[in-house]
C-alpha cells in the first residue's frame, strides 16, 4: 500500500528542541509545562536564531550602508516575509511588526479608531475578549464616545450567533473578536462571523494570539481585516509581534507612533510618512527578535501545523476524559471539535491559586487567576479558575501527572 | 509545599474561627487583590477605650488569605487600635508560620492590609465611624 505522506509527529523528537524541558524545577522534579497559552517555550533554532544575529551580524537597519547594517536590513525583512507566507498574507507590506498582539490592537484603536470612528459609533466586540481586545476600545470609547456592544457567551462557551446577527443590524463599524478564546479554548468561525460583518458593512479585527501558534491561519482565506498576535506564543522571543492590516486600510490610516523609521522626510514645518508596513514602525525595531520569530515560524512549518493542531487535540480530549473523573472538577469551555488546546476549570472548595501551588511542587506549571478574562469569569460567575494550556511538546503523561496531582490537592484538603 | 499547607492552614481555611458579620459596627473595611479574586472585609467593635471587643472577616480566598484573616483577626481582640496600627507584616507571617513566597506575599497580607486601611481611616476622619 501506498504509505502515508503525513510527516510523523514525534514528541520525543520535538521535545529534544527545547532545552528549557529537560529542566529540573524543584531537587530531582521535572518541569511540566502545562502554560503555553501564557507563553510558549522555545526550540533550540529560535534560540540560536537570536544569539547568531547578535553574535555576526548586529546593527541597526534600514540605513547603514555598511555590511552588518546590510545583513540586518536583510534578515529582519527576510523574517517579515517568511511570516507573511505563513499567515497567507498578499505581500510582506502587509505584516507590520508590534511589540505583541496587545500592542496591535492599540495600533487600530490609536491609528484607525480616531480616523475613522466618531461619537455614537458602535463597535462590537465579545464577552470572552482578553483585555487586551477591550480595554483600548474602552479607551477610545472614553476619548471620542464610541459605544461598544458585547456578544454573548453560551453555557457551552460559544458565541451566541444569533445575538452577534441582531447586533450586525445595528450597523456596527468595527467587529473585534478573538479567534481562539484563551480561557475557554473555543475557536469562533472566523471566515462565517467576518462574511457576516461584511455584508452588514463593518471591517473585523481578529485578535489571533492564541490561534497563529496552534492552527493554520490564512487571513487571505478568513477574509479578514485586521489580524493581531504575539509572537512569544508561537515559539518566537517576547518583544515582537504582528500587526496585519489589508495593504489599501494601512494606505489609507495615519500613523501610530512618530520617531525615525515611520517618516520618509522630516523638516522643520512637517514631515511624510514611510511606505507601509514601515510607516507604523516608529524607532529602532526588535531587529533580533523578529529574526527570531522567522526562526520560529521556519520551525513551525517544519513540523506542520496541521500535525500540531491534530496533537493538541488528542491532548485536549484526553484531558478533558480525564479531569472528568476528578471529583469536584468544573470544566468551562466547548466540546473537544470546537475547542483548542486550553482546559480550565474550577474545583470545589479549593481556590485555583492552592491548586496552581500544590500542582507546582510536582513540577506542573498551570495558571491559576482570571487569565486577563475578567468579564469571561464574571460571566460564569467565577473569581477565579486553573487553566492547562498544551502545545506540540506535551505528552499524556504530562496530562497524567496534571491529574495525579488533582487527586493530591483533593486528599490535602481532605475533600469527599 | 507540604508546609505551605500545614495543617493549621487547612483548618483555618476549612473552619475559620472568626468568620462573620458584626452589625452594628465601629468599623468596616473591604478590599480585594484583583489578581486572584480575593475578597475580604473585616468588622470590628472597638469600646471607648479604643480597644477592640469585637472582630470578624467576611469573603473568599485561597487558602493562605483565609487562614491569615482568621488569623490575625483572632490576634486583635483586645488590643488597642494603636498596637493594631503598629503591626507589620512579619507578625502576620509569624502567625502563619510558613514561608511565604513571593507571588503568595500578597495573599497572606491582603488581610493586614484591609485591617491598617479600617484603623488609620479612623485616624482621618476621626468621628465619621466606618470607611463604608
Amino acid at each position: 500500500m501506498v504509505q502515508s505522506q503525513v510527516k510523523v509527529f514525534d514528541v520525543e523528537r520535538i521535545r529534544e528542541q527545547f532545552p528549557i524541558l529537560s529542566r529540573e524545577v524543584h531537587p530531582g522534579t521535572k518541569l511540566i509545562y502545562l502554560d503555553s497559552a501564557a507563553t510558549s517555550q522555545k526550540p533550540r533554532s529560535v534560540i540560536e536564531a537570536s544569539t547568531d544575529f547578535y553574535e555576526r551580524h548586529n546593527s541597526n537597519i534600514h540605513r547603514g550602508i555598511h555590511r552588518l547594517a546590510e545583513e540586518a536590513t536583510q534578515a529582519h525583512e527576510d523574517a517579515r516575509q517568511r511570516i507573511a507566507d505563513f499567515i497567507g498574507a498578499h505581500s510582506a507590506r502587509e505584516v507590520v511588526f508590534t511589540r505583541n498582539a496587545t500592542e496591535s490592537i492599540n495600533l487600530l484603536a490609536y491609528a484607525w479608531g480616531r480616523a475613522n470612528l466618531k461619537s455614537g459609533d458602535l463597535v462590537l466586540l465579545t464577552e470572552m475578549e482578553h483585555h487586551s481586545n477591550l480595554v483600548p476600545w474602552y479607551m477610545l470609547a472614553e476619548e471620542i464616545g464610541l459605544r461598544l456592544e458585547f456578544v454573548p457567551v453560551t453555557d457551552e462557551g460559544t458565541l451566541d450567533l444569533e445575538a452577534y446577527q441582531s447586533f450586525l443590524r445595528e450597523g456596527p463599524r468595527l467587529v473585534a473578536f478573538v479567534h481562539v478564546s484563551n480561557m475557554l479554548g473555543t475557536i469562533n468561525p472566523v471566515a462565517q462571523m467576518t462574511d457576516l460583518a461584511h455584508e452588514a458593512g463593518a471591517l473585523v479585527l481578529v485578535d489571533g494570539a492564541q490561534s497563529v501558534p496552534h492552527i493554520a491561519v490564512d487571513v487571505r482565506e478568513l477574509d479578514v481585516d485586521f489580524y493581531a498576535f504575539s509572537g512569544h506564543k508561537m515559539c518566537g522571543p517576547t518583544g515582537i509581534g504582528v500587526f496585519y492590516g489589508r495593504e489599501a486600510l494601512l494606505e489609507a490610516m495615519p500613523p501610530f507612533m512618530g520617531g525615525g523609521d515611520m517618516i520618509k522626510r522630516v523638516h522643520l514645518d512637517g514631515f511624510t510618512t514611510n511606505d507601509i508596513p514601515w510607516k507604523f514602525e516608529a524607532g529602532t525595531p526588535a531587529i533580533a527578535q523578529a529574526i527570531g520569530l522567522g526562526a520560529a515560524v521556519d520551525f513551525l512549518n517544519e513540523v506542520g501545523m496541521e500535525n500540531i493542531h491534530a496533537h493538541e487535540q488528542s491532548l485536549t480530549g484526553y484531558a478533558l476524559d480525564r479531569l472528568n473523573e476528578v471529583p469536584g472538577v468544573t470544566i468551562y469551555g466547548p466540546e473537544p471539535a470546537l475547542r483548542g488546546g486550553v482546559v480550565s476549570f474550577t474545583m470545589a472548595g479549593v481556590h485555583p491559586h492552592d491548586i496552581a501551588q500544590i500542582l507546582d511542587s510536582d513540577g506542573v506549571a498551570v495558571r491559576a487567576g482570571h487569565h486577563c478574562t475578567m468579564p469571561l469569569h464574571e460571566r460564569f460567575e467565577i473569581p477565579a479558575s486553573v487553566r492547562a494550556s498544551f502545545y506540540l511538546y506535551n505528552t499524556m503523561e504530562e496530562i497524567d501527572r496534571l491529574v495525579e496531582g488533582l487527586h493530591k490537592v483533593i486528599k490535602l484538603f481532605d475533600i469527599e | 509545599m507540604e508546609d505551605l499547607y500545614r495543617e493549621q492552614i487547612i483548618d483555618r481555611y476549612k473552619n475559620p474561627r472568626m468568620r462573620g458579620s458584626l452589625d452594628p459596627h465601629d468599623f468596616s473595611y473591604e478590599d480585594d487583590n484583583p489578581l486572584c479574586g480575593d475578597r475580604i472585609r473585616i468588622d470590628l467593635r472597638v469600646d471607648g477605650d479604643e480597644r477592640v471587643t469585637e472582630a470578624a472577616f467576611s469573603g473568599t480566598g485561597c487558602a493562605i488569605s483565609i487562614a491569615s484573616a482568621d488569623l490575625l483577626v483572632e490576634s486583635i481582640v483586645g488590643k488597642k487600635l494603636d498596637e493594631i496600627r503598629k503591626l507589620d507584616k512579619q507578625e502576620v507571617l509569624d502567625m502563619l508560620g510558613i514561608e511565604v513566597g513571593p507571588i503568595r506575599l500578597k495573599c497572606a497580607l491582603l488581610s493586614l492590609k484591609v485591617l491598617k486601611a479600617s484603623v488609620y481611616g479612623l485616624d482621618t476622619i476621626e468621628d465619621e465611624i466606618t470607611l463604608e
